[in-house]
């Protein structure tokens, strides 16, 4: 601020030209950025995914073929960074591998459940009446069923395998997300602006798609990211039991219940795909949790 | 109280109706013929027709569902393939197991969750409530299914204090209240609780960091109340909700058990439906699976009941 004298004003303050407004989302990322563990929960995730992805350059050795010989190896064992599996074959490289399809089947049925979910709940939300009383009534039905045993269900009734697995984990995860998105579309369809664009004669879908859409999005998008969370640690316990993937294929689940016998004899090397597990779900859970506070403006 | 009641009981009727139509659907997700399981390869065609005629699967969809509705109604869920028992009688001591296991378990959760949850909220922001943030995060991150590896590897196979599997010496399936029976419950039970006590000391936290924060507890303190009076307002205004957590929990519990069950061959319900599954019952599976959506609906319904006599505040809205 300058403060001048004009001579016929007396002083005059200048104000500096209002700065331009950085947008919501530079603000919530620029928020993200200063927490500490966003950004290790991001790079941790980015590793794994880049380690999953790039797995046959960067492994050591070939997934499926291990030796009789070189059985439960263990850890720092020359050649065996990480020891050895029951059939011999190296760890590190199932480690690696096994992340494609425990990510897969973790991050796919939550992106399915986001895109119908999302789509049905805003539908429900956005017409009100008997859409949305179909809707909203359907899903109650499914939350009757807690996810666990409904995935069990499904998958259990349709028969073990990749694409069961995967469909029954999409079915249970939708109905949260209709709710989430009903309840924020019925908020937002109520607001002025809306009822303002409305009448100066804007069509349903302009309106979604200009003025609900970008509201709801966030919040929608948050949610399911806490969901990624819950689908990693279902999918892996359905392999876990033998509804998922099958062997020969590396998936950290499924590792986990075949190295079960190893316990007494390799106990580290048997809980290493859980480790896993249990570091890609606590990761997402913390990114969602830091995302959704740097997106509340509120506080 | 009576009207907001009598609201949920009916409420609760296509619910259950719905959920029962949805389990016996599951015979026509499932590929195959059920009755593959049963029959030896070579059966002759009259062997077929009468076990088909025997199970009621020779008439139409509507009928079957019909028929198997009004005998479930009345306790007969049919006849398991595998066993060749009554499936009633196979979940009657399995429910048992299971439900004894969930209640352990939301013990556990409900007192280490309210304990840290009010560490936690009445330190907010401090030291102390991050370190607890992070254990219940922790809690709900875990793959229950793994930390009961660990746990097993820990005090099964190094330092030898506890069973590894099973409910009793001998493989004894029925349980009785005393320490050789606990002794099998501590590992599956601690297991289960990690992700209610995850997500109870989160609830709880939330609720206490919220109450301290009211107008009220200011001017309770301002009237120069003890922290020990005001400490039972937090507690009377936090309980309703983290109850109705706990009760939902239970329900969570008893039906995600199988992946527990499965680690420590608890004789359960989970571990009816993994042998349902693998030996392609389909009959041990629906009634299974009844059993535990209907016990989760009276379940909610009872926290819902229960939720109005705790706090006036809710049948009132």
């Amino acid at each position: 601020m300058i403060v001048m004298t004009d001579e016929r004003h007396g002083p005059v303050v200048e104000v500096p030209p209002a700065a331009a407004s950085h947008g919501y989302w530079r603000g919530v990322f620029s928020r993200l950025a200063k927490d500490k563990t966003a950004i290790g929960c991001t790079v941790i995730l980015t590793a794994i995914v880049l380690a999953a992805v790039f797995a046959p350059l960067i492994a050591p050795s070939d997934p499926s073929v291990g030796s009789v010989l070189k059985r439960l190896k263990p850890v720092g064992e020359p050649g065996f960074l990480l020891g050895s599996d029951e059939l011999g074959r190296d760890m590190l490289t199932r480690l690696l591998y096994g992340g494609r399809m425990s990510l897969i089947t973790g991050i796919v049925p939550v992106a399915l459940a986001l895109i119908i979910g999302g789509g049905l709940g805003t539908l429900a939300g956005y017409m009100g009446g008997w859409i949305n009383s179909i809707v909203m009534r359907t899903t109650d039905v499914i939350f009757a069923f807690p996810s666990v045993l409904m995935a069990v269900a499904i998958s259990g009734a349709l028969g073990a395998g990749l694409e069961n697995m995967l469909l029954a984990l999409t079915i249970v995860l939708i109905p949260p997300i209709v709710r989430i998105s009903e309840s924020v579309t019925t908020q937002v369809r109520s607001l002025d602006f809306v009822e303002a664009a409305r009448a100066s004669g804007a069509g349903s879908l302009t309106i979604i798609r200009a003025h609900v859409l970008g509201n709801i999005l966030g919040p929608i998008f948050v949610y399911s990211t806490s969901l990624l969370s819950v689908s990693i640690i279902l999918a892996s316990g359905l392999s876990f039991i033998g509804l998922g993937a099958k062997p020969p294929t590396p998936e950290w689940g499924l590792m986990l219940n075949a190295l079960r016998t190893a316990i007494y004899s390799q106990p580290i090397i048997a809980a290493l795909p859980g480790v896993m597990i249990f570091i890609v779900s606590l990761s997402f859970n913390l990114l969602s949790d830091s995302l959704r506070s740097a997106m509340d403006v509120q506080r | 109280m009576f009207e907001y009641l009598a609201k949920r009981l009916l409420y609760a009727v296509p619910i259950c109706i719905t959920v029962s139509a949805l389990c016996f659907s599951l015979v026509y997700l499932a590929p195959g013929d059920p009755l593959s399981a049963v029959l030896p390869a070579d059966a002759s065609q009259e062997i077929i027709d009468d076990v088909k005629a025997q199970y009621g699967l020779d008439k139409p969809v509507y009928v079957q569902y019909a028929l198997w509705l009004g005998r479930a109604v009345t306790g007969d869920l049919g006849t398991s393939i595998g066993s060749g028992r009554p499936v009633a009688e196979e979940i009657g001591q399995a429910i048992v197991n299971s439900l004894i296991l969930a209640a352990f378990a939301s013990v556990v959760g409900f007192t280490i969750g309210s304990a840290l949850g009010m560490i936690a909220g009445y330190h907010s922001g401090s030291t102390t409530d991050k370190m607890v943030s992070a254990i219940a995060i922790s809690g709900v991150s875990v793959p229950h299914y793994w930390l009961g590896i660990v746990l097993v590897v820990i005090f099964s196979v190094k330092l030898n204090w506890l069973p590894a599997m099973g409910a009793g010496a001998g493989g004894s399936q029925a349980w009785q209240w005393d320490w050789e029976h606990m002794r099998f419950m501590i590992l599956p039970a601690i297991t289960l609780a990690a992700i209610p006590t995850g997500i109870i000391t989160r609830s709880v936290r939330a609720l206490v960091a919220d109450t301290l924060s009211k107008e009220f507890v200011t001017a309770l303190r301002a009237k120069g109340l003890t922290e020990r009076t005001i400490f039972v307002h937090v507690v009377k205004n936090s309980a309703p909700t983290a109850l109705s957590v706990v009760g939902v929990q239970l329900g969570y519990l008893m039906a995600g058990s199988i992946l527990v069950e499965t680690v420590f061959s608890w004789p359960g319900t989970g571990l009816l439906l993994n042998t349902a599954i693998f030996q392609r019952d389909i009959p041990l599976l629906q009634g299974t699976i009844l059993v535990l959506a209907l016990f989760f609906v009276g379940l909610n319904l009872l926290v819902d009941a229960l939720q109005p006599l705790l706090d006036p505040r809710i049948s009132r809205s």
